[in-house]
């Protein structure tokens, strides 16, 4: 019992610190990324003892100026919503980590300890639902303020991600047809399955339209360019117009978690999760853990081997993720709001629905 | 009468008008510029002489390359002996357009030399940096190639230069004026005086 409840605490330890050190690491690697696709430099000033890392220590400076800064609260707010807001939304996106498989199940000191906090039935569905509860974070946050433009803001954000809720919900109907599961685990498992001998069947391959739909959806979910109006804080006057210090600094963190957090649910339903194609362990190959190439060569490695492979994939699917929405942050103009709207509700909704037609169809075309 | 020219607006087409292909070819050049930027970094970083990427100077680390034409700060020039070379024509106070240069006119101790200035102030906050003084002058006693770039400073006085300042701008390096601050800073000064020779 008690070893269980230690098993527990330190996988939740070790989410943890992959998101809130992910994040952390996103701002510097958000600007020297921006810095090197616009030919610029980027942050490179700030030193401890002439020890510069690149400009990390730039976040860390960042993170100090923001903890010193007056927090303020508006006088005719609602103190108690206004301070909480930052927490409502960005406690959902931490949670939703809690369902995702970030590793095989591995043997450990007699423990069969699956490298996932919660394993649920209705896993994806969790996902959404916690990504509906952070949009209650930017709205109090607008209303608390007692500010026209933070509650504009926040209307406007709300409405956003209420829009592109739906397109993630229906383009995660696709996969959950296609895998015949909402448990985060199983549809990583029925990835590592083969296409007519040879092509891997991860969700990008038997479903590339979902995958089309549900990027960009995320993208506008986690209020990313080019779908950042509600954060354009210069620009456009958006919900946390009355936050300051620290706690406007968990807005960021939130969305920069979120990131990583999208990243990681994008991996395991539609990038494999941790599988990486033609590996499989002792478990699903009777016995013969290793590379089992389609060619008939079959190359024979430790479960011990197999295991911290399929981690390191895993980390890299999602680097290679955070490192995509970033690109994709500094290469695209940002929407206008009515195309935005215009967008969700008249082009990627229909698709998705379409998705679905005919996903179903051929479904049943290859049952019968 | 207006006159209205319509534009004809290319409609799009379906390929364009379905997003993706137009979001890939865009990806592309930022992913150009990324990975070759990425190269060539790595590349100096392990000493390989790849190009810089990078139009940034890092001021003040380093200042951009100063022609000799530059107009800076002004300097007055000096004789062999020291000496002002100005002779208090009031030629430049004439000519400045912003009413910057204030110059006290004394009998010059040289019996050869009519006037010398007793003070000379030029107030740059007024400048506009024109360089119509040193078109002016006619001894060629007011220059304004002294080199220096950061002109800045935290009160007005450090703006007004006076004789003394003037005629020895070009010997002063830039610690003299942000001390500690601009440590480092390298300018590069160029000395005019050597390469007009004669006067």
């Amino acid at each position: 019992m008690l070893a269980e409840f230690g098993i527990v605490l330190g996988k939740i330890a070790f989410v943890l610190f992959l998101i809130l050190n992910g994040a952390g690491i996103l701002t510097w690697v958000e600007r020297k990324q921006g810095a090197l696709i616009s030919d610029r430099i980027g942050a490179n000033r700030a030193s401890i003892l002439g020890i510069k890392l690149w400009g990390l220590i730039n976040s860390l400076a960042d993170a100090m100026k923001l903890a010193f800064k007056e927090d303020y609260s508006p006088p005719r707010g609602l103190h108690f919503l206004h301070s909480i807001a930052p927490a409502i939304a960005m406690f959902p996106v931490f949670l939703t980590f809690a369902v995702i498989p970030f590793g095989p199940p591995i043997e450990l000191w007699g423990h069969h300890i699956r490298l996932q906090i919660l394993n649920l039935d209705i896993g994806v569905l969790f996902i959404l639902a916690f990504g509906s509860i952070a949009v209650y974070g930017s709205m109090i946050a607008g209303w608390a303020s007692n500010s026209k433009y933070a509650l504009l803001g926040g209307m406007r954000t709300s409405a956003q991600m209420i829009s592109y809720e739906i397109i993630l919900g229906l383009a995660l109907i696709g996969p959950i047809l296609v895998f015949g599961t909402m448990e985060p685990a199983a549809m990583v498992n029925a990835q590592n399955t083969l296409l007519w001998g040879w092509l891997p069947r991860w969700g990008i391959v038997v479903q590339p339209l979902a995958f089309l739909l549900f990027l960009p959806a995320a993208l506008a979910e986690g209020k990313r360019a080019p779908f950042d109006m509600p954060e354009g804080e210069s620009e456009i006057i958006g919900y946390f117009t009355e936050y300051s210090g620290m706690r406007w600094g968990m807005f960021f963190l939130g969305e920069l978690a979120e990131i990583v957090v999208l990243s990681a649910v994008i991996t395991t339903i539609f990038l494999g999760g941790y599988h990486i194609p033609y590996l499989y362990d002792a478990v699903e190959q009777a016995g013969q853990a290793g590379f089992h190439f389609p060619w008939g060569s079959y190359w024979a490695l430790g479960d011990w081997t197999v295991a911290i492979l399929r981690i390191i994939a895993f980390a890299l699917k999602v680097a290679f993720l955070m490192w995509f929405q970033i690109q994709v942050r500094w290469t695209f103009p940002r929407f206008r709001y009515d195309q935005l709207m215009r967008v969700s509700w008249r082009e990627m909704m229909p698709a998705a629905l379409l998705n679905i037609g005919i996903t179903g169809l051929i479904l049943m075309l290859l049952k019968n | 009468m207006i006159d209205v020219k319509p534009v004809n607006r290319s409609k799009l087409t379906i390929i364009q008008n379905s997003y993706y292909p137009e979001l890939l070819k865009g990806l592309g050049v930022t992913m150009r510029h990324f990975f070759g930027n990425l190269a060539r970094h790595t590349g100096r970083a392990i000493g390989l002489k790849t190009k810089d990427p990078m139009v940034t100077i890092l001021y003040p680390e380093k200042t951009r390359h100063i022609a000799p034409r530059w107009r800076g700060r002004h300097r007055l020039m000096t004789r062999p002996d020291g000496s002002p070379r100005c002779v208090a024509c009031m030629m430049c106070e004439t000519a400045c357009p912003d009413d910057c240069i204030k110059i006290t006119a004394g009998e010059s101790p040289d019996g050869r030399i009519e006037k010398y200035p007793v003070a000379f102030e030029i107030d740059l906050l007024r400048c506009c940096f024109c360089g119509l003084c040193v078109e002016a002058c006619p001894e060629d006693a007011i220059r304004m190639d002294s080199g220096y770039v950061a002109l800045g400073g935290v009160t007005r006085s450090e703006f007004y230069l006076d004789r003394d300042f003037l005629l020895h701008n070009s010997e002063m390096t830039t610690h003299a004026q942000f001390p500690g601050e601009l440590d480092g800073m390298v300018v590069k000064r160029v000395d005019l005086s050597k390469q007009s020779g004669g006067h």
